[in-house]
């Protein structure tokens, strides 16, 4: 079957069969191998993704579910060149060790963001409740939340470009 | 690397476009909706249907309204959306109090209460919700629509009445006076399915006695609301004995199996301190009700 959908805002189609994960269209059909692939359980949340601005876990969506929305991976949150300040703010307060959850991490803390810009320590920590990390403790996770969250300036720009 | 099994895929463009497509496609056709419990079974081929008919772009079964006495939830609501819903909150806080500890944020913006009733996981937190506060669920087949009440539509474990061309569109909870709801889940870490966990719904009369009273129970082998416990809180005042017999009536009425999340005697000491826990809050709700 045919699927097209607006990728980090660039139109897509591909021609893929209906049993097609999101995770491993993003990933093999699409060459973006920022989104990672964990538990492939739903539990994990490495794979997150933006699916219309909301977080969802790609190894439990199909691509064909996915077919006419607007997609947005690790790969979209630089513009320009320019750092989301959530990628940012993973660099400031040191958010990852390995970075195999970073990418989920980064987007539903970009979510997070978008829909209360000023989150304190727990709505950060409910927020990314359903994502695991095995190397830093949370602590440094959500520093980087709140230093994205105190530094929104670059948001600004990055939302025009987007056209959000 | 887990794939499901080939199938095709199609997506219905209304309810009775859905129907129509699950007609023609036959028993190995099933409806996706959020696909959080399907696509995990499918994934390990539990579930191998040949045609997935998804209901993702019905809008008309995405609805959440007051209508007169009765809340109506459309069989396509989000978890995330049952639990930001400020009517629900004072209504039937119970339905909140149970989304809180449904899954986790991210699932919850993709599983649908719907899908929750349909999968009938003994484990799953919306069928005793819907037990506790007697919803109604609304089918819709070929032959137009059914009304179900939660006995009819529950068949057992992964089991409901629906018939194969069949579609829940919706669940109504009738508003009441005086009436309040509370759930408890123990979980062995955030996100995860229930040990147990019980909820309850109470009515006061307007001396403040109880008029009636329900109490579910959630992963510990019991279907439906747990016997005796409208009978024996009927026309009493709220109070820590008449909780604790609740508990007992409870803790008795569960049939549960030890497994990596308990041994039997934990779980039915969780039925009985929940049941208690529940009741109480559901009693103090219902009393500011009156108030307020
Ligand atoms: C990691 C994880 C943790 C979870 N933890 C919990 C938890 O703690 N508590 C809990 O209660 N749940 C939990 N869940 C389950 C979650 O709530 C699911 O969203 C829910 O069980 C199914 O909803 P769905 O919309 O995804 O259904 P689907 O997976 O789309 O469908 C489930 C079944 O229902 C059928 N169906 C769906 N909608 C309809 C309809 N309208 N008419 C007829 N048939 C229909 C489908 O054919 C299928 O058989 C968890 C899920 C995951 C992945
Ligand atoms: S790979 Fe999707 S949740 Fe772990
Ligand atoms: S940085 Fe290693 S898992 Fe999070």
């Amino acid at each position: 079957m045919q699927v097209s959908m607006t990728m980090n805002g660039e139109e897509i189609t591909r021609e893929i069969e209906p049993r097609v994960l999101l995770v491993h269209f993003i990933r093999e059909n699409l060459g973006l191998t920022g989104t990672h692939w964990g538990c492939d359980t739903s539990n994990c949340g490495t794979c997150v993704v933006l699916m219309d601005g909301q977080p969802v876990k790609s190894c439990t969506v199909l691509a064909a579910m996915a077919d006419g929305h607007d997609v947005r991976t690790v790969e979209g949150l630089a513009t320009a060149g320019v750092l989301d300040p959530i990628q940012q703010g993973f660099m400031e307060e040191h958010g990852l060790q390995c970075g195999f959850c970073t990418p989920g991490m980064m987007l539903t803390a970009r979510a997070l963001l978008d829909a209360n810009p000023h989150p304190n320590d727990t709505e950060i920590r409910e927020a990314i409740s359903g994502q695991i990390c095995r190397c830093t403790g949370y602590a440094t996770i959500v520093r980087s939340v709140l230093w994205a969250a105190e530094h929104p300036a670059e948001l600004v720009t990055i939302d025009e470009e987007v056209g959000a | 690397m887990q794939i499901p099994a080939p199938f095709d895929y199609a997506r219905a463009t209304g309810v009775d476009d859905a129907i129509a497509l699950l007609d023609r496609h036959g028993p190995e056709s099933r409806i996706i909706a959020g696909g959080h419990s399907l696509l995990p079974m499918m994934k390990l081929r539990l579930a191998r249907p040949e045609w997935l008919i998804d209901i993702n772009d019905l809008y008309e079964l995405d609805f959440l309204l007051v209508d007169k006495d009765k809340l109506r939830i459309g069989a396509l609501t989000r978890h995330t959306a049952l639990l930001e819903s400020d009517d629900i909150a004072r209504l039937f806080p119970i339905i909140t109090d149970a989304e809180h500890v449904i899954a986790d944020p991210v699932v919850r913006n993709r599983g649908t209460i719907g899908g929750s009733l349909c999968q009938a996981d003994p484990a799953e937190d919306l069928s005793t919700v819907c037990d506790v506060l007697g919803a109604v669920a609304v089918v819709r087949g070929p032959n137009g629509d059914r009304m179900l009440t939660m006995s009819e539509f529950h068949r057992g474990p992964y089991e409901t009445a629906l018939a194969q061309n069949e579609i829940l569109c919706e669940l109504q909870f009738a508003i009441r006076p005086r009436t309040s709801s509370a759930y408890e889940k123990v979980e062995r870490r955030v996100g995860d399915w229930a040990v147990a966990a019980a909820g309850a719904s109470v009515t006061l009369a307007a001396d403040g006695t109880i008029e009636e009273a329900a109490v579910g129970l959630t992963a510990i082998g019991l279907d439906g609301t747990v016997p005796d416990i409208d009978s024996t809180t009927r026309g009493q005042k709220p109070s820590e004995e008449l909780f604790a017999e609740a508990g007992r009536l409870a803790s008795l009425a569960c049939d549960p199996v030890a497994d990596q999340r308990g041994p039997i005697d934990y779980k039915r000491h969780l039925a009985d301190e929940l049941t208690r826990r529940v009741l109480r809050r559901a009693s103090e709700r219902a009393a500011q009700t009156q108030e307020g």
